[in-house]
């Protein structure tokens, strides 16, 4: 679906992008890893046809700097700042809408999907939403719509854990047909999610490795945690997570979206001394009443 | 085309709600509002009075301000959007780069002529209501005159945003712009360089290409086309265009400027980085 051959961008004396080389399937979900500089962002913004480079870009055969529309209209985006628009909610979703030939009503109900009711916050500047919200709407406009491949730019940083399951699920129902590219500082952010790691580093792609993908994304994991002695940092820690406590603050069940455990575990992993057990376990209901759900 | 009219519609909205819009608007409502306060429509000078001495006030200070206030706003948003990743986003989305870039400069030309615009159609209601003679020749002819400068510095500014690649030296480049045209005016260094002996076909051919000058000409020989007022090269060059076909030139040339700023800041857009 997608090649970068012998891809290579200069910024007047630094090469950001060395000579890149690479192909992309529908159905592979990469995450595209990197320090900063590393030249993740450079990558997307000539998969976008934003960047002149040497080299070629293909989607699908087409170069996206020379068939903006035609590679564009297959392409959702969400990128990891969302841009300051003044222009309201409601006008965001009718000009995207428009501009993909697109039905807005399904941008706002994948919006509503995450929690952000796109009526409710109709006339509100988009610059004005919280930093969650904002995530949450351009989500809804990536998704909302026939896209073929999905470009992120760390795209669960701002959600709440409720969200992000939503998140997972909506991105389950998109894995078969589209390609995803999700760019993250780090892997265990987006690990559970992808079945390819490609890792650059100064402009050269240094690894390139399938991983096993045995993660339902949109399954969930019923979880209790219990500790030797209340905290009130661990509680607050975990109450973010959704996660209901005992009266004293010792035992605490909560369910987790599947692809998040490792995320999760990361959380605990701060508080290992306090821990006493961990238990999870698939939650075969919710996986159920989506996959009911999805039928 | 679709596309052009939804990006600038789109542009349109995101002016109206900014800070810059707010401020450009009160200028030229407060100037308006002010030239009544100072009872300008009652004064007569040089024979004009009425509306007519208001309107010709009005556009000796919208020639001052009106440019380096398109320049700035438009090299600051536009700019200062590509800094702040508004094109990243907005630009991922399949829009033709010539839809986005035309609907920019249609939508961004509503929002810089419709205020300056709508301070004289305010003054001549204040006028009709009170009884004063509307001066419809005047009127038209401003209005056209004012839409020629402001799409002319409109396309200079989106030439500089598209050169510049931050909003600071954008905004330093628009700056040097405007004081250049502004030292060639007539009156300041087009006098300078004829008391320097220079060629006198040279000095016309600056003042001919200096779309201000162009400007300060043509709204002024209308009341007075003295030596004194007008200045030297301006006084020439009325000598041999004549009234009419300086009214035409005055017109076109800043509108042609204008477009083939924009039409060379969309070629190296097209040809270069987007965000």
């Amino acid at each position: 679906m997608i090649q970068f051959e012998k891809v290579s961008k200069r910024f007047r004396r630094t090469e950001v992008l060395k000579q890149v080389d690479l192909t992309i399937e529908r159905g592979h979900r990469i995450a595209l890893v990197g320090s900063n500089g590393a030249g993740k962002t450079t990558l997307i913004r000539c998969l976008l046809g934003e960047y002149t480079c040497d080299g070629r870009v293909l989607v699908d055969g087409l170069d996206p700097r020379s068939h903006r529309r035609e590679v564009l209209s297959k392409v959702g985006f969400v990128p990891q700042l969302p841009p300051p628009l003044k222009m309201p909610v409601g006008q965001l979703i009718r000009f995207a809408a428009s501009l993909c030939n697109a039905d807005p009503e399904r941008m706002r109900e994948v919006a509503q999907r995450l929690g952000l009711s796109a009526d409710q916050f109709h006339n509100q500047p988009f610059v004005k939403l919280s930093g969650g919200q904002k995530q949450k709407l351009l989500i809804a406009i990536a998704l909302g719509r026939d896209s073929e491949l999905l470009v992120m730019d760390e795209p669960a940083a701002n959600l709440d854990p409720e969200a992000r399951h939503i998140f997972f699920q909506l991105l389950a129902e998109k894995q078969e047909t589209s390609a995803m590219l999700i760019s993250s500082h780090r892997l265990d952010e987006v690990a559970t999610l992808v079945n390819r790691v490609i890792e650059l580093d100064q402009g050269n792609v240094v690894l390139d490795d399938r991983v096993a993908d045995l993660v339902d994304l949109s399954s969930r994991l019923r979880c209790r945690v219990s500790l030797i002695r209340p905290e009130n940092a661990f509680a607050r820690a975990i109450s973010e997570w959704g996660f209901k406590g005992d009266g004293e603050g010792r035992i605490w069940d909560g369910v987790v979206a599947g692809p998040d455990r490792l995320r999760f575990l990361g959380v605990l992993s701060r508080y290992a001394a306090l821990l006493a057990g961990i238990e999870m376990h698939e939650d075969e209901g919710a996986a159920a009443g989506v996959a009911a759900a999805d039928g | 085309m679709r596309h052009l009219w939804l990006n600038a519609y789109a542009d349109i909205v995101e002016s109206l709600r900014a800070r810059w819009f707010m401020v450009y608007t009160m200028v030229f409502g407060g100037l308006v509002v002010l030239l009544f306060a100072y009872g300008l429509a009652e004064s007569r000078i040089m024979g004009f009075t009425g509306l007519s001495r208001l309107l010709l006030t009005y556009i000796q200070l919208s020639m001052a301000i009106l440019p380096i206030f398109v320049l700035i706003t438009t090299v600051r948003s536009v700019a200062g959007d590509r800094e702040a990743g508004v094109f990243e986003y907005l630009l991922s989305l399949p829009i033709s780069l010539s839809a986005w870039y035309w609907g920019k400069i249609l939508g961004r030309f509503a929002m810089v002529f419709l205020p300056v615009f709508l301070a004289m159609i305010g003054a001549v209601v204040w006028g009709v209501a009170r009884g004063v003679e509307v001066p419809w020749y005047l009127l038209i002819y401003y209005t056209a005159l004012l839409m020629a400068l402001a799409w002319c510095f409109l396309g200079i500014g989106m030439l500089i945003s598209t050169l510049a690649r931050s909003s600071d030296v954008a905004q330093g480049a628009a700056f040097v712009v405007w004081l250049t045209l502004l030292l060639f005016l007539d009156l300041i260094l087009l006098g300078i360089m004829i008391q320097e002996n220079m060629p006198p076909d040279s000095v016309i051919a600056i003042a001919l290409a200096n779309p201000m000058q162009v400007f300060r000409t043509a709204s002024m020989m209308l009341f007075d086309s003295q030596l004194v007022l007008l200045g030297p090269a301006a006084y020439v060059i009325l000598d041999n265009f004549g009234q009419a076909g300086y009214i035409a030139y005055a017109l076109i040339y800043p509108v042609l400027l204008g477009t083939a700023c924009a039409a060379a800041g969309y070629l190296l857009f097209r040809r270069s980085d987007l965000p």
